[in-house]
């Protein structure tokens, strides 16, 4: 069922979207997110789908919530900024166990968003599943995979990207179309008229007014919490058999981070990737195990050190842990501000595996 | 007739105990409300349950509610519930019918709700010409958090945040939110309502009714403004407070239809 294009991977995602059952969209336009807005405004009236320009991030999030609690696939993309806007939402949603799929394709430090994607972000006590594509493959394949978690979970799952992947075009097989009637058949707790049934509450507190019924809510979330941590963690090993040295990256960090191990590989340096396809859960356990038998575990990524604080205590003392990131030496500017080029990753990581002292300065950051 | 007389007599309605004293809940629910006694939301929230059951739409609505006192009271209402966040209801009701054409989507929010922090999502979600409906329940206050100004709080009138009466120099001037919504061409059947006396509980039902009626018939946007009495939160006897929504509040927030499509041309 598959079919092979060659998209842009806003276009491809949208695609994807459309064809793992969403069926309806939302957004504020927001470079570069608008491009999915664009599709979807085409795209959603042909499959019998509703696309809706809204007037705030806040009332997309909102109207995705009601698309999600009466049992359709809901879609929302933004970026960076817009996304901050949607995490009152997605507190509550996470409380109201309401399934949708929340991209942030980030900009700025494009891998700004690791703090607010894996911390919850908004006020209380909830996690939500993240996922990091690092191709435009990898992000078509993510977005039927954040519906289906979504579902089974009853959980918004967000999947953080940046600016460069989704503007980045490549051959991707998109997947065929889901059974959308089976998808909405399963879900019999939907708001959609009582029908002669039970009637449904879908609500983040206990709308009876008994205490009973919010702890009876919290007591799920933390057992979906169990569950999501031991059977959701993804990874992809590259070359870390053997590894001296581990590197830790994800998302384009990790793809650049690929191509320089290539390289240093083929100088005879044992280096090896650790990539989180989940930053949460995170694969903290697997890390733990390669950090056993390795000199050092260097952190990538392209942030002023965010990630590096779950791969510490991953590591937990196990051997020394590098970091190195920031903006980028600014060699590649790719109009959204200084970028990471294969070459500067690199020239650090070949200093990093040759015990010796960095550059001062990474992307203006000490490193 | 004295306005205590003028009350409307407590009926068991599905879904909604008519207030104080009834002897016999509705077996599904089994639950008293816990609403203030006088509270005028108890009587809003059931001419809507009537309407609802009267309409046949029992089986066929799903309702976004917003947060206020009503918000645990909704519970009662024996339709399917969505929460939603403070303000976003009319949002999350968007997300409800653009994917359900088909089912009776309402909102049920307050003045605070609705007029504050929802602004931007009411006024779009009506200038859209979203096929929902609106109640908004409107006692001139904030008042599940002990009575502070909203935007429809008359000037004068006292709050804890208002103290001596609502400064127009300092809180600004009520918002006529009907009649901002009535101006929008998204919005196809706008009305207000009050009930200190059985005539406008009466006409009450019958602007709900129309509205029900018009999201029914493909209609835009529909809004029904029930102004409901706080006795707790005016510091006023119940029946000084259904005085006081008749001679103060209705006379600023005039009732009435402020939009009305021709009979027989709702959509």
């Amino acid at each position: 069922v598959g079919e092979r294009k060659f998209l842009q991977c806003s276009h491809a995602v949208a695609e994807a979207a459309v064809r793992a059952g969403c069926r309806f969209y939302s957004s504020y336009p927001i470079t570069p997110s608008s491009e999915i807005l664009e599709y979807m405004s085409r795209r959603m009236p042909e499959v019998n789908g509703a696309c809706v320009s809204s007037a705030s991030e806040t009332e997309s999030a909102s109207m995705v919530w009601g698309a999600g609690a009466s049992g359709e696939r809901a879609l929302f993309a933004s970026t960076s900024t817009g996304f901050s806007l949607v995490q009152e939402a997605l507190a509550e949603m996470a409380n109201s166990e309401i399934p949708c799929v929340m991209l942030n394709m980030s900009r700025g430090a494009v891998q700004g968003d690791y703090y607010q994607a894996t911390r919850g972000g908004g006020h209380g006590d909830y996690r939500l599943p993240v996922l990091a594509p690092s191709t435009v493959q990898e992000a078509v394949d993510h977005t039927g995979l954040a519906f289906d978690l979504a579902d089974r979970y009853r959980t918004p799952v967000i999947v953080l990207s940046d600016v460069v992947l989704y503007m980045t075009m490549e051959s991707v097989e998109l997947p065929g179309f889901v059974d959308l009637d089976a998808i909405r058949a399963s879900k019999d707790w939907a708001a959609v008229g009582s029908g002669g049934g039970p009637r449904t509450r879908i609500s983040f507190f206990g709308l009876s007014g008994h205490s009973d019924d919010l702890e009876d809510s919290l007591v799920r979330s933390v057992n979906k919490a169990v569950d999501i941590r031991r059977d959701e963690v993804r990874y992809e090993d590259f070359l870390v058999d053997d590894a001296e040295f581990v590197v830790v990256a994800f998302g384009m960090a990790a793809r650049l981070a690929k191509a320089a191990i290539r390289v240093l590989r083929a100088e005879g340096t044992k280096v090896g990737l650790l990539r989180p396809i989940t930053l949460y859960p995170f694969p903290a356990d697997r890390i733990a195990e390669l950090a056993t038998n390795a000199r050092k575990v260097i952190t990538f990524e392209m942030n002023f050190g965010q990630m590096i604080d779950d791969v510490r205590s991953a590591v937990f003392g196990r051997c020394s842990v590098e970091w190195f990131g920031g903006l980028g030496p600014g060699s590649a500017d790719t109009g959204f501000g200084t970028f990471w080029s294969q070459a500067d990753v690199q020239q650090i990581l070949r200093r990093h595996t040759a015990d010796q002292p960095v550059a001062d300065y990474v992307g203006g950051v000490r490193s | 007739m004295t306005l205590e007389q003028e009350r409307p007599a407590a009926t068991k309605v599905w879904g909604i105990p008519s207030g104080i004293g009834v002897p016999e809940f509705p077996p599904e629910t089994n639950k008293r409300h816990q609403l203030c006694p006088g509270c005028g939301e108890s009587v809003a929230l059931q001419v809507l349950a009537e309407v609802l059951e009267e309409e046949g739409l029992r089986e066929k609505t799903v309702c976004a509610i917003g947060i206020g006192c009503y918000s645990l009271v909704g519970n009662l209402l024996d339709v399917d519930i969505v929460q939603s966040l403070h303000g976003r209801a009319t949002a999350v009701a968007t997300g409800i019918k653009r994917t359900h054409p088909d089912l009776f989507v309402l909102t049920l929010q307050g003045d605070g709700d609705m007029t504050a922090e929802g602004a931007l999502e009411s006024f779009h979600a009506a200038a859209r010409g979203e096929r929902i409906t609106s109640i908004m329940l409107n006692n001139g206050g904030f008042m599940e958090t002990g009575c502070h100004v909203t935007p429809t709080t008359l000037v004068g009138q006292h709050t804890k945040d208002s103290a001596g009466g609502r400064d127009a120099g300092s809180h600004g001037y009520p918002v006529k939110w009907a009649e901002t919504i009535a101006a929008l061409d998204g919005a196809g059947y706008v009305a207000r309502a009050a009930h200190y006396s059985p005539v406008e509980v009466k006409r009450m039902k019958k602007f709900v009714r129309r509205a029900v009626r018009h999201q029914m018939a493909g209609g835009r946007y529909g809004l029904v403004e029930a102004l409901t009495s706080c006795p707790t939160g005016w510091l006023l006897s119940p029946v000084e407070a259904l005085r006081w929504q008749r001679d103060e509040f209705a006379a600023y927030h005039t009732i009435g239809e402020k939009k009305a499509p021709p009979a027989g041309a709702d959509a």
